[in-house]
Formats: structure tokens, sequence, C-alpha cells
């Protein structure tokens, strides 16, 4: 490992200076009360899945199975990406496999959403008209109060999500539309640059007005990449990295979620999510399929319908006589979640290059590690059943704390979910945002994919992160790129 | 017979690779073993898939021909020979499948691949089914049933609301397979005015989708086309090494991903004729046979053209041979394997992974996912012999 504390220390040094030299800006966080960098630079040849890593970097990047699965398992493998990729349909149909879609729902499969095992990207702000994508921003709906285990209490006449669409005879929830207000900025060196804030509108509603305390919340399809490893760092590991923010000066504070888990049957440390408001990939999927796609499973036997929604609660379900009484039987939903917690991570691209070298101590420099922790070693599976062995005992570089952070108002949902405020957002893990472009044709990021690439992504953290921001603010339009293009490289 | 051209050094390849994932250098070649040069292999390569893809126009034009007929006077041996004009088409088009999976024409992201040969389709998007005659955009009147507006149709509301392509039209022939013995058994009065309503509409679907099926066929041939300029052939010649290592992913890609997992495995799983790949045609049994073919012949460099001639040029068994002979060997025993196996799946492939867990046919459809995975691997150790020490093989 490479002793980081007099990279860090060199490094802002170094920045301050070019704060200095740019602009007659206010100084950035002056070098001697900047807090120590607590997490190591990775070593130089780390790849971040460890032994996991796949070596891909064209449209399919994010699609391969962990590179050291055994045969049996590349076969649950597939199995399990047959299930996320094709569609369900309506109840009764000829396909009796995959009958049981809706009543209401938001997509017909996973990959309706996760495109290419990729990320969503959100409807088109400035042209409200123009033909939309099919799905991947999902809004959830919740009321001030806790519902039995302490996460959000349902909206009353909606649930706890907006689904816009209903099987034949139906209604869909009603309608979202989006306009955006502009933020206008420059950076210390007099760059001009503008933000763009999502402002949502819900129009068309099914079933009559929401509740007047409603509260909502944006949140964008992710790419699937590395879930499994996420899973399996130790909680140990997610505990001690808020110990040692907790302990380090500065405003870095990070905190954990607990959660109510439907496989774990208990309260858990919350990995993911945009709130880290799920413990397990297995309640994660379940989760979604009940709520996305309206599939009924084991642990969600009931449909979401709410008590204002007759249509709803009338319609027929997906060949539940012959499937245990569910609309996918657990031998399925376990392929499928496999699936999730074995697609890879890719291997990183140019590491060596000079820039991408350069922009790399700029971030440690810049206290973006701080947050983004890069590396672990992975331990124990969570469900030895639902995921595989070679996930144990890997170094990876996922680049997150796995904590919650108050990122600020202009950031904030205002939407409390088991123990994050509205102020608090999940470290997301940086591996694969390079990729994006490839995969996805966009790179859309933050919870609602209003950020158009990394350098907004980083000039929207607030609270927290605002001395982090602040430093990439004043750096040189070089440093800037230098910082991004690593960021890219990961 | 083709010539070896003669190489100053195999590593002289590496440098065009691209920086993300070169090739190690190989060692070269001993000075008594045969100088190919990558160039020669990704030329040949070339030829061969041009070749290939031009055969399936030709076949295609055909069935297009044999389904003119078909629609100018509907009855039952205009409709069996517009099926049969199908199922010939489709022979050539298998074997073009082993040059998908590394972003090539094919199935880049403008790729056409997803309107070409989409699957499973959701019959009810198109037509009626039974227990819904009115399903489907083609009795929805105010649907416009236009090239282009189907091409927009098509993987519209996700991957399998499918409207275009080889399976539409195997499903306008045959309709839905409700049978246990055999195909679809769709009536031609289908498509004659006051037999079936919006008779006109159905034969206006089949030609569009017909039409727009052979143009997507050409783009895709176009890139191929030898002395062009612009198109992709001209730059994947030019690639050396880094081509090479595309052919592999292909291969390996359709063996191990596509064709032993999405297509066997899963229908394996899930005995369900939704999980078949051509289900209205029961044709699954051959699309096995000539994905496995169509990975022969690139291994091999050898191809069986439509006017029955056969194309020879350096494959990749010979680059690899210039290595590491036994595991050329190896690999080719195994693919020679794997078609042989594929051969012996019986039809209709609905009915053989249905049967016991122990049955016959199911263990012919096993012995063929293990011969491919096995295959696979030889595959990535051949690309590791020539250099390829990370050679990942795509998921579809």
């Amino acid at each position: 490992m490479t002793p980081l504390h007099m990279y860090g220390s060199a490094l802002v040094a170094a920045l301050v200076l070019a704060g200095c030299t740019a602009q007659s800006a206010p100084s950035p966080t002056a070098a001697p009360e900047a807090p120590s960098a607590l997490f190591d630079r990775p070593a130089a040849d780390a790849q971040p899945g460890g032994k996991t890593t796949v070596y891909s970097n064209g449209r399919n990047a994010f699609s391969l199975p962990a590179a050291n699965l055994n045969d049996a398992e590349r076969t649950r493998f597939v199995i399990g990406n047959s299930f996320f990729k094709r569609n369900w349909v309506q109840a009764p149909a000829s396909t009796t496999a995959r009958d049981g879609l809706g009543p209401h729902f938001l997509a017909r499969s996973c990959a309706g959403c996760h495109v290419q095992d990729g990320r969503a990207q959100p409807p088109d702000f400035h042209n409200p008209l123009a033909p939309q994508p099919f799905a991947g921003l999902l809004i959830r709906l919740s009321v001030p109060g806790t519902d039995a285990h302490g996460g959000p209490k349902h909206e009353p006449v909606y649930g706890d999500q907006f689904n816009t669409m209903g099987i034949n005879g139906v209604k869909g929830e009603g309608s979202l539309s989006l306009s955006y207000e502009t933020i206008d900025g420059q950076y210390a060196d007099g760059t001009a640059y503008t933000l763009e804030k999502p402002i949502y509108h819900f129009s068309n509603l099914g079933y009559g007005p929401m509740a007047a305390d409603f509260m909502f919340s944006p949140r964008l399809a992710p790419q699937v990449i590395g879930l499994g490893l996420l899973e399996a760092i130790p909680e140990s590991e997610i505990l001690a990295n808020a110990k040692a923010q907790a302990a380090s000066a500065g405003t870095i504070k990070g905190q954990p979620n607990y959660v109510w888990d439907a496989y774990g049957e208990r309260m858990m440390l919350g990995r993911f999510g945009w709130k880290a408001n799920v413990a397990s990939l297995a309640h994660q999927s379940a989760g979604a399929f009940i709520g996305d796609m309206g599939i009924t499973s084991k642990r969600f036997p009931h449909q979401t319908c709410t008590p204002a929604q007759q249509d709803c609660m009338d319609a027929p379900n997906g060949n539940a006589k012959g499937k245990n009484g569910v609309e996918i039987e657990d031998y399925v939903l376990d392929d499928v979640i496999f699936y999730q917690s074995t697609l890879a991570p890719p291997a990183r691209r140019n590491a060596q290059d000079a820039q991408v070298l350069r922009g790399e101590s700029l971030f440690h420099a810049a206290q973006c590690a701080q947050c983004h922790r890069p590396s672990y070693r992975t331990g124990e599976v969570l469900f030895p059943n639902l995921s595989s062995k070679a996930l144990s005992g890997q170094d990876i570089t996922p680049y997150t704390d796995l904590l919650l952070h108050d990122m600020g108002q202009a950031l904030a949902d205002g939407r409390p979910d088991f123990a994050a405020n509205g102020q608090q957002w999940r470290t997301p893990p940086l591996w694969g945002i390079g990729l994006l472009p490839a995969v996805n044709n966009h790179q859309r990021l933050l919870h609602d994919g209003r950020a158009r690439g990394v350098a907004e992504a980083i000039l929207w953290h607030g609270g927290e992160a605002e001395p982090a921001r602040e430093q990439f603010r004043h750096m040189p339009a070089p440093d800037r790129a230098a910082l991004v293009q690593f960021v890219e490289s990961l | 017979m083709y010539r070896y051209l003669i190489a100053s050094t195999l590593a002289l390849g590496a440098f065009t690779a691209t920086p993300a994932f070169a090739a190690q250098p190989v060692a070269a070649a001993s000075a008594s073993a045969s100088q190919l040069k990558a160039q020669d292999v990704v030329q040949h390569y070339s030829t061969l898939v041009y070749a290939n893809y031009s055969d399936t126009i030709t076949a295609g034009k055909q069935m297009q021909k044999a389904i003119h007929a078909f629609l100018a006077k509907p009855t039952q041996a205009t409709q069996d020979a517009a099926r049969k004009a199908w199922l010939d088409a489709r022979e050539f088009y298998g074997q073009t499948e082993a040059f998908r999976f590394y972003d090539g024409p094919i199935d880049n992201e403008d790729g056409p691949e997803g309107q070409i040969n989409a699957w499973p389709m959701d019959e009810s998007y198109v037509d009626y089914v039974v227990g819904d005659d009115k399903a489907g955009l083609i009795n929805n009147r105010k649907v416009a049933i236009t090239k282009k507006h189907l091409a927009e149709l098509n993987e519209h509301d996700g991957e399998e609301n499918i409207s275009t392509g080889w399976h539409a039209i195997e499903f306008m022939l045959w309709g839905q397979d409700l049978s246990d013995t055999g195909p679809g058994a769709r009536p031609f009065t289908d498509f004659i005015d006051g037999k079936k309503p919006n008779a006109d509409r159905r034969r206006a679907y089949l030609k569009v989708v017909t039409e727009l099926l052979i143009e997507d066929l050409q783009s895709v041939a176009d890139q191929w086309k030898p002395g062009m300029k612009k198109n992709f052939r001209a730059e994947f010649t030019k690639g050396g090494e880094a081509s090479l290592r595309k052919i592999f992913v292909g291969l390996g890609s359709l063996s191990r991903g596509e064709l032993a997992g999405e297509r066997l495995e899963v229908a394996m799983a899930s005995r369900d004729q939704e999980d078949e790949h051509s289900c209205f045609s029961d044709n699954t049994h051959r699309d096995a046979v000539t994905n496995a073919q169509g990975i022969q012949n690139v291994w091999l460099g050898s191809y069986k053209r439509l006017d029955g001639s056969q194309l020879k040029g350096p494959g990749l068994r010979d680059w690899v041979a210039t290595q590491d002979a036994a595991i050329a060997e190896k690999t080719s025993l195994q693919i020679a394997k794997s078609v042989a196996s594929a051969e012996a799946i019986p039809a209709p492939f609905d009915q053989a992974i249905q049967g016991a867990r122990d049955s016959a046919a199911r263990a012919k459809i096993q012995t063929t996912i293990d011969s491919l995975t096995q295959q696979s691997k030889d595959l990535v150790d051949a690309a590791k012999a020539v250099g390829f020490e990370q050679l990942n093989l795509v998921e579809p």
C-alpha cells in the first residue's frame, strides 16, 4: 500500500497554490485544517472486482458473469439472466412461465429499467412532449410517520410508489412530467456552468388526490454490477468507516442505515438503494418484482393495491395455482437474485495513464476518498444459496463507504427512509461510471439523473461534501479534467 | 488451397491492438512453423462473413418471392412454399450468428440484430391468439403498417414486444404452435378477405416485415463488403490482433452464453415452449445445428456456400496452431463434437425439453450443452495460446 498521508498533504499544498494563482476567489479549505486521509489508495494493479473482474469495454461491459464462477454457477447465471431480461405478460396468457404482470406496474421486465444491466436515464427535461424512456425513474411515496418496521408510511391512496401503468381494465396511477430550473454557477477560474434541477409534476391521477402532506423521492435505476461483492463487504468494515469519519476532523460524518429485511426477517444494515434503504439483494430483487412489475413471491405474496383501488384489487392473478400461490416461485427468483449477485464489475481502462494517475492524486487530495472509500477485502456472502463463494476473499475497489451523508439542501428529497433523513443519501459506488456512455449511451448521474456527467455530479455535492466540492471548484481546468478522467477510469 | 504469407514477426500485430486490453505479444513462432499473419486470418474471416451474409440475402430474397406468391394467391401450396423458403433461408442466417457479440455491424449500438432476430415473441402483440381474437397491432386498424412504424414499435416497451424480423415472419407463416407433435397450423385463409377479419392488414404486415428484414440484412452485409473505403470491414481488416480477439469473443460467446445458455439451458430449466427459439415452426433443433456450424466455419476458415461451393482459407485454428498445435487440435475435435451433438437433438424441441428428467431427448440436449461449455473453455485456452490472456465471453 502507498503511504497515503504523504500524498494527501503534498497535494493539498499544491492545490492551494493552484487555487491562489488562478483567481482571487476565497481560498479552499486551508491545508493545516484539512482532515487527514482516512483510506488508502488501492494497489497500482488492483482491479475493481479482484478475481471476479471481467475485461470488456463495449456495450456488454456490465453483462458478464464474475470471471471466477464455475460451470454450474454459469448455468444458474444464464437462467437468471433470462428471467431478468424477458418481459412478463398479463394473466391469463399462453405463456405460463411468465404471466402475472401488474395490476399496476412500471416496467415489464427488470431489463426494462436496467437496460443492458446498466443505468436508466430520466425523462427529457427540455422536451416533455418527446417520446420518453419507458421506465427507470421510480417515484417513492409516503406520508409522515413510519410503518411497522420503522420504514416510510405509505401514501394511503397510492401506496409506496407511483406506478404509471395498469394492465387492461386497470387504470394507471397517473402521469409524471418534468420541468426544470437552472442554477448558474462558476468555477473559481471564472468558467461558468449551468446545473439543471428537475421539478416533478403529477397529473391524471387515477384514484383522486394524494394526501395533502405526501412526500416523494425520485430514484433512478442504477447499473447493477458488483452488487454481490458489496453485499459481501464485512459489516464491521462499514461501521468502521462511520467510526473513522466521526473521529476525524472535518465535515464528513457518515451514518449507517438499518432497515427491515424480508429475507433476514430482522433489521439489518442497509447497503442498497439511494438511501441505503435495502439490506440484501434478495430483498431488493423480490421487492422490485412486486413493486415495479406487480409479480408476487413468497416474501411479498400480496399485490400492492390500496383499498381505494377497486379495479386493481379485482384484477386476475397470474397462474397462482400452479406456482404455489405466487407469480414467481422461489426456485426461479433465486436464480434472478444469483444473477444480480454475480454480475461482475469490469476492469479499469487506462489506469496507468499519466493524466489518470494525476487525477487519482487529486481525488484523494480533495478528500473525495473520505466517503468514496477505495478498497475492501470481501468476507462471507450474506445468503450462500443466493450467491457464490467466488465473491468471498476478493480485494475490490468499489469507491464507497456505503454510509448515509447529508448532501445539502439542493439535492435533498425531504423524505425520510428508515434512519435516513430528508437530506441524506448513500455514497454510491463509482465503478463502471466511465462505461455508462458505452453501455447506455448517456452519463446521467445522482439519484434522479440530474447530473450530466461526473463534473456536474461533483458540483451538486453539498452538506458534508461541500468542502470537497469547493476544492474541485477551485481547481484549475486541467486538474478538474484529470480528476474526472480518473473517475471515468474506474 | 490458400497460401500462408510470410510474416516478419507475430508480435507486430499487437501494436495495433486496442490499448485497453491488448494481446500480450506472443513469442515469435519457431522459424520452421508456418509463417501465417494475423492479417491473413482477419482478411479471410471478413471474406467468409461477407459470403455468409450474401447467401442469407439470396435465400432471403427467394423467401420474399415465395411470400409474394403466397400473398398474391393464398393457398395451401403457396403457403407451404413460403414456409419452406423461410426454413431454407434460416439455414444460412443461423450460421451468421458466429459474427455477433463483439459490437460488430450486426449488434453494435446501431446494429439491427434486435430488429432481425429478436425472440421470444409476445404473439398477442402482433396478431390474434387463442382466447383473444382482437389482439395485436394487425387487428388494431389505427396502427399504420409501414416499415418505419414497425421498426419503431419493435422492442418499444421492453424486449419482448417484438414486431419485426425472422420470428415475426415465422409467426405469420405458421401461427401459434398449439400442437404436441408438429408446428403451428395457421390456416392460409387468414390472408383471404372475408375469411378472417383484417386479412388485408395481415397481408400488408407480412409483406412489410419481409421487406424490412431484407433491408436490414443488406445493411449488415454492406458493412462487410470488400473494397470499400469507409465500412466496418475496412477498419476491421486493419485491426490485426484486436480484430482476432473479437473473432474469439464472438465464437466463445455464442458457444456458452447464447447457444448453451440462453437457448438450451434456459429451455431445459423452464420446460416452457416460450423458451424455444423458433417456436412457431418447430425449427429450433436446426437453429442449434446452424449456430454450432457457424462456429466451426470460423474456426476452420471453411464455409459451404449456397451454390454448393466451398470457401476455404486460414481460420482461427491455423492461427492457434502456429503456437500450440495440441490445443488447436483439441478445440477442433470439441467443436466437431458440438456440431454432431446438436444434430442429434430430436425435433420438435418443445417436446424434447418436456420429457422426463432423464429422458433420452433431454440427455441429448444436455450432451450438446456440455460439449459447447467445454468448447468455450477450449476457445479461451486457444486464445491464451496466441496471447489473449483476458478473454471474456459475453452473456447476451
